[in-house]
């Protein structure tokens, strides 16, 4: 379960030695743009000692490497792989190239470690009007990518327009990512929310994600995990409801029913696995079924 | 009659002091304060020997105390808080006799039953009238509440008021009126503003902050306590800001109102108050400008006095009316005893202040610390110094969990049903231990520095000087 | 490894720690610790370790710690020696 990912700067040891106390569901340590060019040997280690030595426990790691265009990516991948990272996200990826790019080199990284293949996933970063464009090529590239990940603010430079608090000017690559993941059958996980301090922000830019489809959502601050939590957990309706489909469901199989119907709404496939999706975060949330 | 006195040494003079006699002073000029300097060099150069200073606080600004000791002028201190410079010199035994350590309803409880007589107190007057009638409220050296003076200028001997404002007589709105003052004398300045209270304090932004807050506010939330009539205090670190912050969101929420906030206040505790959270504050030093504004102007907003604040020997103080205060500490054992007198390496940079007065009083005490601090866990087997007993705190609220005292079985209960992430203090303990390492124990001293002396006026613990 | 030239790593931040290493004869640690009473001995056997790692037995090694847990002080430490190294 991935509602809120936090990003991490890959060279600030305060930030990473306590990165499991956030509240995110997983943490993303950053090597790219929270790191300058001399620095990145410097985070390069302390994040894979991070990754080595301290116990996350629920919480799962994701490290943002440099991008493929870089001095940087290969080596970050060298000594990031070894402490398996759930999740590789990698930033300014604009074509299924970009994607099989890295693919090769993980691939050949994990043999040489005598990983199984896919032990480490890929999560394209779009960012770039070709990214957007090419979304549905890079999600299905390759088996490793498990999810697309949406970064307004670069996109938005090179779409030569103003980031906004709206958000407008994202609406179209927000909606062709869901869709291009969907298809593809991965996540999709929304850009980060950047005024740290405006409260209701967040919570309408959270909402709106979830309500476009998006998996969850990413934060640069600790102060909206929880509100991303909040908004991309499903209410204790949601999951009353899920447990009746399934309820549902088991006396129509029972009954030798082909179709059924609940509260007068006929219940079909894609409805049983909603509910089922519910009913497993529900669980992994420890919520129970109220009445 | 005339109490007007030209000088400070004049004013000693009159007052009688000789060797071996106590003066005392009050904190609320804080890091700004001239007032203890002034009076302590005429002291010096008066040729006064053998004295004892007792201030409810000493900062920084007081290091020139140090030459006072060197000099004999000054062989004795009784403070409830001392800032980390002088702690430093103290803890190397500058002083030969033991600091002694009070707490702020300690010490008016031990001055107003003539354990520790004063002679001569100094009021620091941010405005007073030529009879002595002042107030902190007006003029440029503004610090708010004088809630510390109060049992100085009741009980000492003699009071000599000193004011940088004076205004004609009768100055309205007065908190120590004339009837206790016996001298009044003027001078330029009595602190320096920029020292007395600070602008408004940003909410933390330390990510860590935030998430203790967060639980913290949740644990008062779902103790019990949180309902219409609900009272509460706070210090004025930024994770305790921050609590206060998330709490006062909830209480507008659930649309509570509480009866009352309480202790030194800040901007944070006069937005609860505006906001509706409180129909009142009740303050014993303000912290910050707002806080100073909102005394002056809202009635709302009420000076007490150190004795109504916290005295046990008052007849009741405010902190047995007090639901929920939030603490800070250095340390903390698995007994629930929380050290704030000494830091990490055993120099003394601190004090009870409130600490312990409120933590006995409120029906729910809660600890905001992160688990370690510069790789030192916090959660020890034995605090250096037990500045509060662990039978009088009921939560610790850090990052990675919220250990509850086992005496409290309802609360604890009643977090754990609110989800709350709840873990045994020594499990605590040993997880932090697993990040940190574990630290080799500090080798203690040979001497005692200081005598740190409960409520109740009993010695409770001593501090000794550092290697 | 050699080091042949001086290097630093780190930053003087809390919880973190800042490393200087030089080209020397012999090898020298030298450590200011904030927590040098609790856990000096545990971090000059740490700054040990990763010398040996790397296989360096010659330099002055300078360690300024600001409360760093372990695996920050290795991360620092064997920065410092990539950068102070031939190939580097």
């Amino acid at each position: 379960m991935r509602r809120s990912m936090l990003f991490l700067p890959g060279n600030n040891p305060n930030m990473l030695i306590n990165g499991n106390c956030l509240g995110s569901d997983a943490v993303i340590f950053d090597l790219e743009d929270a790191v300058s060019p001399a620095e990145k040997d410097a985070a390069r280690i302390l994040v894979r000692n991070t990754m080595r030595y301290m116990d996350f426990g629920g919480c799962e790691i994701i490290v943002r490497i440099n991008s493929i265009d870089t001095p940087y990516w290969k080596q970050d991948i060298d000594a990031i792989l070894p402490e398996k990272p759930a999740l590789i996200l990698l930033p300014k990826t604009g074509s299924a190239q970009d994607a099989l790019e890295a693919d090769a080199y993980i691939t050949q990284v994990e043999e040489k470690l005598g990983f199984a293949r896919n032990t480490v996933g890929l999560m394209p970063l779009i960012e770039t009007a070709m990214g957007v464009e090419n979304a549905y090529a890079i999600a299905s590239s390759t088996k490793r990518v498990q999810a697309l990940f949406l970064g307004a603010e670069d996109l938005t430079a090179d779409l030569q327009c103003k980031r906004t608090k709206e958000g407008k000017e994202i609406e179209y690559a927000r909606t062709r990512l869901v869709v291009a993941a969907r298809a593809a059958g991965v996540d999709v996980y929304d850009t980060p929310f950047t005024d740290v301090n405006d409260d209701e922000g967040i919570v309408k830019d959270a909402e709106y994600a979830k309500a476009l489809g998006f998996t969850g959502k990413s934060s640069i601050s600790p102060r909206h995990v929880e509100v991303i939590n909040a908004v991309f957990s499903p209410t204790q309706k949601d999951v009353d409801y899920a447990y009746e489909v399934m309820e549902a469901i088991a006396l129509a199989k029972q009954q030798g029913k082909g179709a059924i119907a609940l509260h007068g709404k006929m219940i079909d496939a894609p409805i049983v696995t909603r509910a089922q999706r519910t009913i497993d975060m529900a669980e992994a949330l420890g919520m129970r079924r109220g009445n | 009659m005339n109490k007007m006195v030209k000088s400070i040494r004049e004013a000693i003079q009159l007052a009688g002091l000789k060797d071996g006699m106590t003066v005392s002073f009050h904190h609320h000029l804080r890091n700004g304060d001239f007032v203890l300097n002034m009076v302590m060099n005429e002291i010096a150069e008066l040729g006064c020997k053998d004295i004892f200073v007792n201030a409810s606080s000493l900062f920084d600004v007081h290091m020139p105390l140090l030459d006072h000791i060197e000099n004999g002028v000054v062989t004795g201190i009784s403070a409830d808080y001392i800032s980390a410079g002088l702690g430093r010199a103290f803890s190397q035994g500058v002083l030969e006799k033991p600091v002694q350590f009070r707490t702020h309803g300690g010490r008016p409880s031990d001055i107003s039953q003539g354990n520790t007589p004063i002679d001569v107190a100094f009021i620091a007057a941010p405005a007073a009238d030529p009879m002595g009638n002042c107030s902190g409220k007006y003029g440029k050296s503004a610090c708010g509440s004088l809630g510390y003076a109060f049992a100085d200028a009741m009980f000492a001997k003699k009071v000599i008021v000193i004011t940088d404002n004076l205004m004609p007589y009768p100055l309205q709105d007065w908190s120590i009126s004339e009837d206790w003052v016996d001298f009044v004398v003027t001078v330029d300045a009595i602190g320096n503003p920029k020292g007395i209270v600070s602008g408004t304090t940003q909410i933390t932004r330390d990510p860590v902050g935030l998430v203790m807050a967060a639980h913290a506010a949740k644990v008062i939330e779902h103790s019990g306590l949180l309902k219409d009539g609900f009272s509460f205090q706070t210090g004025a670190g930024g994770a305790s800001l921050a609590a206060a912050k998330f709490l006062k969101d909830i209480m507008l929420e659930k649309k509570i109102q509480g009866s009352f906030g309480l202790g030194g206040i800040t901007g944070y505790m006069v937005d609860m108050l505006q906001a509706g959270c409180f129909r009142n504050l009740m303050d014993v030093q303000c912290f910050d400008l707002k806080a100073v504004e909102s005394i002056r102007n809202d009635p709302r907003h009420m000076e007490i006095s150190a004795m109504q604040y916290a005295s046990p020997a008052s007849r009741s103080a405010v902190v047995d009316s007090l639901d929920v205060v939030i603490l800070g500490a250095t340390e903390i054992d698995t007994d629930f005893n929380v050290n704030v007198h000494t830091d990490s390496n055993g120099y003394i940079m601190g004090g009870s202040g409130g600490h312990s007065d409120t933590a006995a009083g409120a029906k729910l005490s809660m600890i905001i610390a992160p688990m370690f601090r510069a790789r030192l866990p916090i959660v020890t087997d034995k605090v250096t110094c037990v500045s509060t007993p662990g039978k009088d705190i009921d939560v610790l609220v850090t990052q990675g969990g919220i250990a509850v005292n086992p005496k409290n079985v309802e609360l604890t209960q009643r977090l754990k049903d609110a989800g709350l992430p709840i873990v045994d203090i020594r499990e605590l303990k040993e997880k932090t231990e697993r990040i940190t390492g574990t630290p080799q124990r500090l080798p203690k001293g040979d001497r005692v520095v200081a005598e740190v002396i409960g409520r109740n006026s009993q010695l409770q613990d001593v501090i000794y000087n550092v290697l | 490894m050699q080091i042949v030239k001086n290097a630093a790593a780190g930053t003087m931040e809390s919880s973190d720690a800042y490393v200087e290493i030089e080209p020397a004869q012999e090898l020298t640690v030298q450590l200011e610790s904030v927590v040098k009473v609790q856990f000096g001995d545990a971090i000059l056997s740490v700054v040990q370790d990763v010398l040996k790692e790397n296989g360096v037995e010659k330099a002055n090694v300078r360690v300024v710690d600001r409360g760093a847990l372990e695996c920050v002080i290795r991360a620092r430490v064997e920065t410092a020696i990539n950068r102070g190294k031939g190939d580097a």
